[in-house]
C-alpha cells in the first residue's frame, strides 16, 4: 500500500502529506522564502539610511518596510525555520515513528503559510502594515490604514498554526519517546524544543487575545484602546509583551539546542554539564515569562514595578552564563573539527555574549530612559537574534542537511559564507550601538547631515551588503551541492537521528530503538556493534493517511479574513463555513491509516 | 485504529478506554495542554476586563446592570451540566453506553438553556439599558469576556451533539471513548471559567 500511495502526483503528495519529515521540509522552504523577503526589506531600509536625507523610499514606505521586516523575520522566518528542524529532527532524536498529531501538524503548517501569504498580500492591496512590528495602540487602532487589518488577521491565522505545533511537540516528546529514552537522556535540541513548545503554549494565547481585541476595535467599533471611551492603550502593550517576551526565548532556546548538538558532535565529547544545561533551559523558560514589562520601563508603570522587572530580567543572565560556560567546557580538551556547522556554533558564542551584555545594560531601568527607542536597542536585539537564532539556524542547516536532504553542503563555500556573514553582521550592528548612544532614534526614515551619524550609518549599510552577498552564497551552495551525496552518518554523530539509513525512510525506524544511555548512538558505537539495539521485533508499521483537509481549512480562514478586512460579511461566513465544515468532516470520518508490511520494510532496509 | 473496530463489545474494553491506545493517550494529554492555553486566553480577557471595568464613559455601570438572580440561575444550570457530564463518564467507565448517551444529551440540553439565558441577558442590556458593544470600554470588555465564554459553550454544545449523533449506534469503542472523554473535560473547563466570571464580573460588579 505504501507503493500505491507513492504513485500519486508529486504536488498532491506534498499538499496532503502528514509526514513530519516532509512538513519539516515545507517549513524550511516557506521559512527560507520569507527569510529572503525579510532580508530584502532590510536591504531597502539600509540603502535608504546609507546617506543622510536620501529619498530612496518615502517615509510611508519606510514605515511599511520596517513593520514588515520585523513581523516577517520573527513570525514567518525565524520561527518556521526552527519548526522545520524541530519537525524533522525531534521525532528522530527520541526514536519515534511520527509526531503525536500528524494531521494537526500539517494543519499547523498550512495555517502558518496562509497567514504569511495574507500578510504579504497587503503590499499589493492598499499598503502594508505601518505601525511597527509591535503595532502599539492607539497608532495601530486609530491612526493606521488597512495594512494593520492584514497584520491582525495574518498573525492570528499563523499564530493558531504555531499553537497547534507547540501542543504537538509537547505531546510527542512526552508520550512517544522510545523505550529507555528517559527525559534526562533526551538530546538538548529535543529538550530546548520541549521548553520552547511550553512557552508557545502559554504565550501565544495572549497574542491571540491582543489581536482579537485589536480586530474588534478596528473592524467592529470596540473601545478597549479609545481613551475618550474609558479605554486604556497600555493594555495592548501588556498583552503584546506577555506574548512577545517569551517569543524571544521561543526563538533562542531551540537555537541553543542546536549549538549544544553541534558543539558536542564536533568536539567529540559528550556535552559538558548536561543536567545543568537542562536545568538552565527550564529556568530561562520560566524567567522568560516573568519579565515582559521590561519593554515598558518608560510607559510609567512606576519605579517599584520597574525595579522588580529589572532584577528579574538581569537574573536571566545567570542560567545563560551557565550555558555559555558549559559550551566552552564542552570544547575544552575536545578534538575540535572546524566544520562550517561548528564555525557557526563557535562564532555564536562571542556574538551572543555581546548581545547579552547590552541586554543587561538595557535592563537597568534607570539607564533605559537613555537607551529607549534608539539604535542601541536595535543593535542589542539584532545581536541576540542574528548572533543567536540566525547563526543557530545556519549551524543547524549545515549540520542536518545531509540527514534531511541526503546530500552534504559544500564546506569551502560554506566557510566563505560563514566568514562573510559574520563579518557583515558585526560591521552592520556593532556601529549601531554608537549611533544609538549618539541619539539616533530607531524607526526613523532619515537623519540630518553633519550630526556625526553619516559615517557610521554608511558602515552599517555596507555591512548589510556583506550579509546579503553571504546569503546568496548559501543559496548557491544549496543548489550546487546536490551532487555531494552523503552517507547516513557523515559527522560521526552521537544521537539517534544519525542511526538510520539515508534517505530517511518514511517510517523512520524499522524497529523502535532501545536507548541505553545519553547520546544513544555514540554509546552503541563505543560499547556495542555501532548499531542501535531494537526494542521490538520487526513488524508491520502503522502509518496515518494523508489529507487535503488542512489546506482547505486554511483557505477557508484566508477567505474569511478578506471578508473581515473589506466588511463583506457573506464572504466571512462562507470562509468560516468552509473551515468549520472541514472540522466537522474530520471529526465524523474515521480514518484508520494504513500499514507498511514487514516484507516491504525488509526489502527497503536491505537495499539501504 | 484498526483494532478499535474489532473490540465493539463493552465487556471487551480495557478499564480506561479513553487512554488505552496511544492515540487516546495523545489526545488526552494534548487536550490538557490545549486547556492550559485556553487558561491563558481567558486570563488575558479577565485582565483586560479588570483593567477596563470602570471605564464606563457615559454608558451604564455594572451596578446598574447586573441582576444576581439571573446570574444565579445561569450558574446553577451550568454547574448542573457539569454534574450530568460526570454521570456520563461514570456510565462510560461502567460500560453502560446508553447511560453515557443519555447523560450527555442532558448536558447538551442544559448548555442550550444556559445559552438562552445569556442571549436574553445580552438582549436585555442592549435594549433596555443601552449597553451596546461600542458604548464604552467597559461594555466592549464585558461582552468580549462573557461572549467568548458563551461562544465556547456554543462550540461545546455543537461538538457534543455531533459526537452523540455520529456515535448513536456504534457502542463504546477505543476510537470514540477518548472523544467523549475530552469533550467532557472541555465542558468542565468552561464551567470553571464561568465560576470565575461569576465571581470577578458579577459578584465584584454589583
Amino acid at each position: 500500500m505504501s507503493q500505491a500511495y507513492a504513485k500519486k502526483s508529486v504536488l498532491w503528495d506534498w499538499l496532503t502529506t502528514v509526514d513530519h519529515k516532509k512538513i519539516g521540509i515545507l517549513y524550511l522552504a516557506a521559512g527560507g522564502f520569507f527569510f529572503a523577503l525579510g532580508g530584502l526589506e532590510a536591504m531597502l531600509m539600509r540603502i535608504q539610511l546609507m546617506f543622510p536625507e536620501l529619498g530612496f523610499v518615502s517615509e510611508q514606505t519606510f514605515n511599511e518596510l520596517l513593520t514588515m521586516h520585523g513581523t516577517t523575520m520573527i513570525f514567518l522566518a525565524a520561527m518556521p525555520l526552527l519548526f522545520g528542524f524541530m519537525n524533522y529532527i525531534v521525532p528522530l532524536q527520541i526514536g519515534a515513528r511520527d509526531v503525536a498529531f500528524p494531521f494537526l501538524n500539517s494543519l499547523g503548517f498550512w495555517l502558518f503559510l496562509a497567514g504569511g501569504i495574507l500578510l504579504n498580500l497587503s503590499w499589493f492591496l492598499g499598503g502594508a502594515p505601518d505601525a511597527g512590528w509591535t503595532a502599539y495602540t492607539p497608532l495601530s487602532s486609530a491612526y493606521s490604514g488597512t495594512g494593520i487589518d492584514y497584520y491582525v488577521l495574518g498573525l492570528q491565522i499563523s499564530g493558531a498554526g504555531t499553537l497547534i505545533a507547540g501542543i504537538n511537540f509537547l505531546v510527542t516528546i512526552i508520550n512517544m519517546r522510545a523505550p529507555g529514552m528517559s527525559m534526562m537522556r533526551m538530546p538538548l535540541f529535543t529538550w530546548s524544543s520541549f521548553v520552547a513548545s511550553a512557552l508557545i503554549l502559554f504565550a501565544f494565547p495572549a497574542l491571540t487575545i491582543g489581536l482579537l481585541l485589536l480586530m474588534l476595535e478596528r473592524l467592529f467599533g470596540a473601545t478597549y484602546f479609545a481613551v475618550d471611551m474609558g479605554g486604556n492603550v497600555v493594555i495592548w502593550q501588556h498583552l503584546f509583551w506577555i506574548f512577545g517576551h517569551p517569543e524571544v526565548y521561543i526563538l533562542i532556546l531551540p537555537a541553543f539546542g542546536i549549538f549544544s548538538e553541534v558543539l558536542a558532535t564536533f568536539s567529540k565529547k559528550r556535552l559538558f554539564g548536561y543536567s545543568a544545561m537542562v536545568f538552565a533551559t527550564l529556568i530561562i523558560g520560566f524567567l522568560g515569562f516573568m519579565v515582559w514589562a521590561h519593554h515598558m520601563f518608560t510607559v510609567g508603570i512606576g519605579p517599584v514595578a520597574n525595579a522588580i522587572f529589572a532584577v528579574a530580567t538581569m537574573a536571566i543572565a545567570v542560567p545563560t552564563g551557565i550555558k555559555i560556560f558549559n559550551w566552552l567546557f564542552t570544547m575544552w580538551g575536545g578534538r575540535i573539527q572546524f566544520t562550517t556547522a561548528n564555525l557557526f556554533a563557535i562564532g555564536f558564542i562571542p556574538s551572543f555574549v555581546m548581545g547579552g551584555v547590552t541586554g543587561v545594560m538595557l535592563a537597568t531601568s534607570a539607564a533605559n530612559y537613555q537607551f529607549h527607542d534608539t539604535y542601541f536597542v536595535v543593535a542589542h536585539f539584532h545581536y541576540v537574534i542574528i548572533g543567536g537564532v540566525v547563526l543557530g539556524l545556519f549551524a543547524g542547516a549545515f549540520y542536518w542537511w545531509p540527514r534531511m536532504f541526503g546530500y552534504k553542503l559544500n564546506e569551502t563555500l560554506g566557510k566563505w559564507f560563514f566568514w562573510l556573514f559574520l563579518f557583515g553582521f558585526h560591521l552592520t550592528f556593532f556601529v549601531q550601538h554608537f549611533v544609538g548612544l549618539m541619539g539616533m532614534p530607531r524607526r526613523v526614515a532619515s537623519y540630518l547631515p553633519g550630526q556625526g551619524l553619516d559615517g557610521l550609518n554608511l558602515i552599517s549599510s555596507v555591512g548589510a551588503f556583506f550579509m546579503a552577498v553571504a546569503f546568496l552564497l548559501f543559496v548557491w551552495n544549496v543548489i550546487v551541492s546536490v551532487k555531494n551525496k552523503a552517507e547516513a552518518d557523515p559527522w560521526d554523530g552521537r544521537t539517534l537521528e544519525w542511526g538510520i539509513p539515508s534517505p530517511t525512510p518514511e517510517y523512520n525506524f524499522a524497529q523502535t530503538p532501545l536507548v541505553r544511555e545519553l547520546d544513544a548512538l555514540w554509546y552503541e558505537k563505543m560499547h556495542g556493534n555501532g548499531k542501535l539495539k531494537a526494542a521490538e521485533p520487526l513488524d508491520d508499521i502503522h502509518m496515518p493517511n494523508g489529507s487535503i483537509l488542512p489546506v482547505i481549512m486554511s483557505i477557508g480562514l484566508f477567505i474569511a479574513s478578506f471578508g473581515l478586512i473589506y466588511h463583506v460579511h457573506p464572504v466571512t461566513i462562507i470562509g468560516l463555513l468552509i473551515t468549520f465544515g472541514c472540522m466537522f468532516v474530520r471529526s465524523i470520518k474515521e480514518d484508520h491509516g494504513y500499514h507498511i508490511h514487514k516484507e516491504d520494510i525488509q526489502k527497503e532496509e536491505g537495499a539501504g | 485504529m484498526a483494532q478499535a473496530e474489532q473490540v465493539k463489545h463493552d465487556q471487551a474494553l480495557p478499564p480506561y478506554p479513553e487512554k488505552a491506545t496511544l492515540e487516546g493517550k495523545n489526545k488526552f494529554l494534548g487536550f490538557w495542554f490545549f486547556l492550559g492555553g485556553e487558561t491563558v486566553l481567558f486570563a488575558s480577557l479577565f485582565g483586560t476586563y479588570l483593567g477596563l471595568r470602570n471605564g464606563v464613559a457615559d454608558g451604564p455601570t455594572s451596578q446598574e446592570l447586573f441582576h444576581l438572580d439571573l446570574v444565579f440561575y445561569m450558574t446553577m444550570i451550568l454547574l448542573t451540566s457539569s454534574l450530568t457530564s460526570v454521570f456520563a463518564i461514570i456510565n462510560m467507565k461502567k460500560g453502560n453506553y446508553k447511560g453515557l448517551l443519555g447523560w450527555m444529551w442532558a448536558t447538551v440540553a442544559l448548555g442550550v438553556a444556559f445559552l438562552s439565558f445569556e442571549i436574553y441577558e445580552f438582549w436585555d442590556y442592549t435594549v433596555n439599558y443601552g449597553l451596546g458593544f461600542t458604548t464604552s470600554a467597559f461594555a466592549s470588555s464585558f461582552y468580549t469576556l462573557v461572549g467568548t465564554h458563551g461562544a465556547h459553550v456554543l462550540f461545546g454544545v455543537l461538538w457534543i451533539s455531533t459526537l452523540l449523533i455520529r456515535y448513536a449506534k456504534t457502542g463504546l469503542t477505543l476510537t470514540n471513548a477518548p472523544k467523549f472523554y475530552t469533550a467532557s473535560l472541555y465542558w468542565h473547563f468552561i464551567d470553571v471559567v464561568w465560576v470565575f466570571i461569576f465571581t470577578v464580573v458579577y459578584l465584584m460588579g454589583v
